[in-house]
């Protein structure tokens, strides 16, 4: 009965079988909810869409979520791929401390500054680096192993703050703040560092065999050692992978406030990656990666952020209706979610 | 009516269809009470679904059911099991780390007060193994059983009193003799008591052995159901695969390596402590060379010492005429070595990953991670494959973990091709697999080896180490104990070298 009321509808509407693939696509809810935020916020706060140029440089609340999500949006494209091997990088927002005290003492130290970028992402490696090595090479579950971090690397800036006798910890840089905050053109400069990043991460993983290696890997250690494929190594790429993400992460933080602030700079930030890598269909137990949808997931996140502050709603509601937000996307990607709606729907008509 | 009731199940006209995929095709099964079933079919001819069907895992397009005459609907697997209609299915779906007891009582554990009553729920335990007659220690983790065991903890834990149909799916496919006899010892016990059991089994033997009739499913249609003794093996074997066989006994006619060649391995008093004792193993071009041995003999281990999965540490191995110092998959894969393992889940496919990329994945490592294999060739070199291999799909996108047993078996196989081996090790490479692709395996490994591959057999089948090998390496409790050549080979001769040596 049910089979037949179903191909008779089929018939009617010839774009039904088109509109089922589309409803398949892992990008299709995270876009829905993006689209029925972007309405909300047309009906609530009209102001959202304005767009202005001042002194050459475009301003508005859409560019300003482009702006502030680049760093999520970094750390979860790194977080991604963490998250591809079957593992999880909880120490990210403890390596956006490091680097950021790492460049406010060099600063005040008097290194040339183009040197300073270069060390602020080598001690961003270096951090993934150490992660790497406690999950690839001692084997240590991957969720203990960044947590060590986590808890050290916060207390690590706060120690290298002390170095120039813990007096104010900020600092001028024409270079970092130009990557940071400047703009070519009307385009925010970090825009185009993160497209490049972006575009640099694709290559190496979709251009070169790593990507196919990190998701095997992923997806069965066990298999992939057999295949002859070196997981230790594959494994600790990932987390240096994710370490150059944030140290980049961290370059546009700290030179966006101009001061190293250890305690609460990049707060939470693991977390926001992680639910980006999640809302982008990405899967904590390994196998795939998906880079552009975990953009997706990091620019959901940042627009509710943005709508909840400027609907002008206490920002106290800011994490339950972000947790509220969230929680929708991932029952809407559930299948079984779905399918209960769907047979619920399905009894009434 | 009357003659309705003299069967406890009757599934009548049903019809399952998968897109693009006719996966049963008006199927009938009648099940008597207390007779032991044989449901026999190549992989993917549908004995899976008719039984998801029966047990309400699967939802049918069309059909009846009739349990004692009286029509059911089931929907779900525990809609079944109230109905008495149990499942015991071929991988053990229990928990290791939990003890036997809760593994034998989850979900079903007494309460007193909401609590759960501990004394009760082992007393229950222990009533459900005393049906089987199995006397264990309850209080150890499952996972320190064997998996024979494993596979009676099972079915007790499926057994209810009221249950009157058992599904045993593939009960026996990593048992050996003496724990199959065991296993079959508690059918027979079973079918006393009027349960009728369905045995779906690759092992034709084990047919005969136990079964009173035997329905055999070809293609998602029902080619025929025969009381066993009017079935003689070669009928069945026919009914099977829809055509005429010959047997595949005998042995290789023509022998295509060279004495006097460099070995592509070999090995000199390598070991692993505990694993498997020190052996010397030789392997040259063109040349089959089996592992016989009976369960738990170390073929296994024997094969992943040589590849470096297992790292040895005694002996040294030399490949190709080098000797390898630090020997490992990935060295191994550089000098030309591939192993296809026995457990296809944990050892073999990554389940996510397409038909396509889990076929390139030895020659991409073998590659390196910076000479990337363009999407192009990929496709040209897995469809090839597909083809050689008759792997059913409809394309090389799809998942590998949606594919039947025998075809996940033959992307391993494809894997380990495309990567351009000289030597080849095959654990059970026709473990799991129907007639028809076992005589298609069994040619495979002869063709492969004629083109100059060396080839190592693993294998629990001596029938088909008899017909493949040039040279056989027995086996017994961890420890190589015998090699046997040429006209020498026989069954006899390699139980006789298991038994007495």
């Amino acid at each position: 009965m049910n089979t037949q009321d179903l191909s008779s509808s089929e018939t009617k509407s010839s774009f039904a079988p088109t509109l089922r693939a589309m409803m398949a696509h892992r990008a299709v809810w995270p876009l829905v909810v993006l689209a029925i935020i972007l309405i909300v916020n047309a009906i609530v706060v009209p102001s959202f869409f304005s767009l202005s140029i001042n002194n050459g440089r475009l301003f508005g609340p859409i560019v300003d979520v482009f702006y502030r999500g680049t760093a999520p949006a970094l750390i979860a494209i790194g977080m991604a791929v963490v998250i591809g091997t079957k593992g999880i990088d909880l120490s990210v927002g403890s390596i956006v401390a490091v680097v950021g005290a790492v460049i406010a003492w060099r600063i005040k130290a008097g290194d040339p500054h183009f040197v300073i970028l270069w060390l602020a992402l080598f001690v961003g490696i270096a951090c993934g680096a150490w992660n790497g090595f406690l999950v690839a090479v001692l084997d240590i579950q991957p969720i203990i192993a960044t947590l060590i971090l986590m808890v050290a690397g916060r207390g690590i800036g706060l120690l290298i703050n002390l170095i120039d006798g813990g007096t104010d910890p900020s600092f001028t840089s024409e270079l970092l703040q130009g990557l940071s905050v400047g703009s070519i053109g009307p385009i925010p400069t970090r825009l185009i560092l993160f497209a490049a990043i972006f575009l640099f991460l694709w290559f190496l993983l979709r251009r070169t065999a790593l990507g196919l290696f990190v998701e095997s890997v992923g997806g069965n250690p066990e298999a992939a050692q057999i295949a002859g494929i070196p997981s230790r190594l594959i494994k600790f790429s990932a987390y240096v992978i994710s370490g150059f993400c944030t140290g980049w992460a961290a370059i546009i933080l700290t030179a966006d406030v101009h001061t190293s602030d250890p305690v609460s700079v990049a707060l939470f930030s693991e977390l926001d990656a992680i639910l980006a890598v999640v809302i982008g269909g990405g899967s904590l137990m390994g196998g795939r990666i998906y880079l552009g949808m975990t953009i997706l997931g990091a620019l959901v996140i940042q627009t509710m952020v943005t709508s909840i502050l400027m609907s002008g709603w206490p920002p106290e509601y800011n994490l339950i209706i972000k947790a509220v937000l969230v929680l929708i996307i991932l029952l809407l990607q559930s299948n079984n979610f779905r399918g209960a709606v769907m047979s619920l729907f399905g009894r009434r008509a | 009516m009357a003659e309705s009731s003299a069967y406890r199940v009757e599934m009548l006209g049903v019809s399952k269809t998968f897109p693009g995929v006719r996966a049963l095709d008006d199927v009938n099964l009648q099940l008597r009470p207390g007779e032991v079933h044989a449901l026999l079919g190549e992989n993917g001819a549908g004995k899976s679904t008719l039984i998801k069907v029966l047990t309400g895992a699967l939802k049918r397009d069309k059909g009846t059911i009739l349990l004692d005459g009286k029509e059911i609907e089931v929907s779900s697997t525990s809609e079944a099991q109230e109905l008495g209609i149990s499942t015991v299915y071929q991988e053990v779906n229990l928990i290791p780390t939990l003890s036997v007891t809760k593994n034998l009582t989850l979900g079903r554990q007494p309460r007193k007060f909401g609590i759960v009553d501990w004394k009760a729920t082992k007393k229950l335990a222990l009533q459900r193994l005393d049906r089987l007659k199995l006397d264990i220690d309850v209080e150890r983790p499952l996972g320190s059983y064997s998996v024979a065991i494993q596979q009676l903890i099972a079915i007790a834990r499926a057994l209810e009193d009221d249950t009157s149909v058992l599904v045993l799916d593939e009960p026996t496919a990593s048992l050996d003799a003496e724990e199959t006899a065991l296993l079959f010892q508690i059918v027979r016990d079973l079918k006393a008591h009027g349960i009728a059991i369905v045995f779906i089994t690759h092992f034709i033997d084990q047919v005969y052995q136990i079964a009173d009739r035997i329905s055999v499913l070809r293609n998602g249609r029902m080619v025929g159901t025969e009381a066993v003794a009017d079935l003689p093996r070669l009928k069945l074997i026919s009914m099977m695969i829809g055509r005429e066989i010959e047997g595949i006994g005998g042995r290789p006619t023509a022998s295509y390596f060279k004495e006097d060649s460099v070995p592509v391995i070999e090995a000199e008093g390598l070991g692993r402590s505990r694993t498997i004792a020190p052996f010397d193993l030789t392997l040259r071009a063109g040349e089959v060379v089996g592992l016989a041995g009976l369960l738990g003999s170390g073929r296994t281990e024997t094969a992943k010492v040589v590849l470096g999965a297992i790292k040895p540490d005694s002996g040294t191995i030399k490949l190709n005429g080098k000797v390898i110092s630090r020997l490992s998959p990935r060295a191994s894969l550089a000098n030309g070595i591939v192993f296809c393992p026995e457990d296809r889940k944990a050892e073999g496919l990554i389940g996510e990953l397409s038909i396509r990329e889990n076929i390139m994945l030895s020659l991409q490592a073998k590659r390196g991670w910076l000479n990337r294999i363009s999407r192009a060739e990929q496709e040209k070199l897995a469809a090839e494959m597909i083809s050689a291999l008759a792997i059913a799909t409809p394309d090389a996108e799809k998942p590998v973990g949606q594919l039947s047993g025998g075809n996940q078996q033959k992307v391993i196989l494809a894997r380990s091709l495309v990567s351009q081996p000289k030597a080849l090790l095959l654990d059970e490479p026709t473990r799991g697999i129907d007639v028809g692709a076992h005589a298609e395996i069994v040619s495979l490994i002869r063709r492969l080896c004629s083109e100059g591959l060396a080839l190592l057999v693993a294998s629990s089948e001596f029938d088909e180490l008899v017909a493949v090998s040039d040279r056989v390496a027995v086996l017994r409790d961890r420890k190589k104990v015998d090699e046997i050549s040429g006209e020498q080979i026989t069954r006899e001769n390699i139980i006789n070298s298991i038994a007495h040596r």
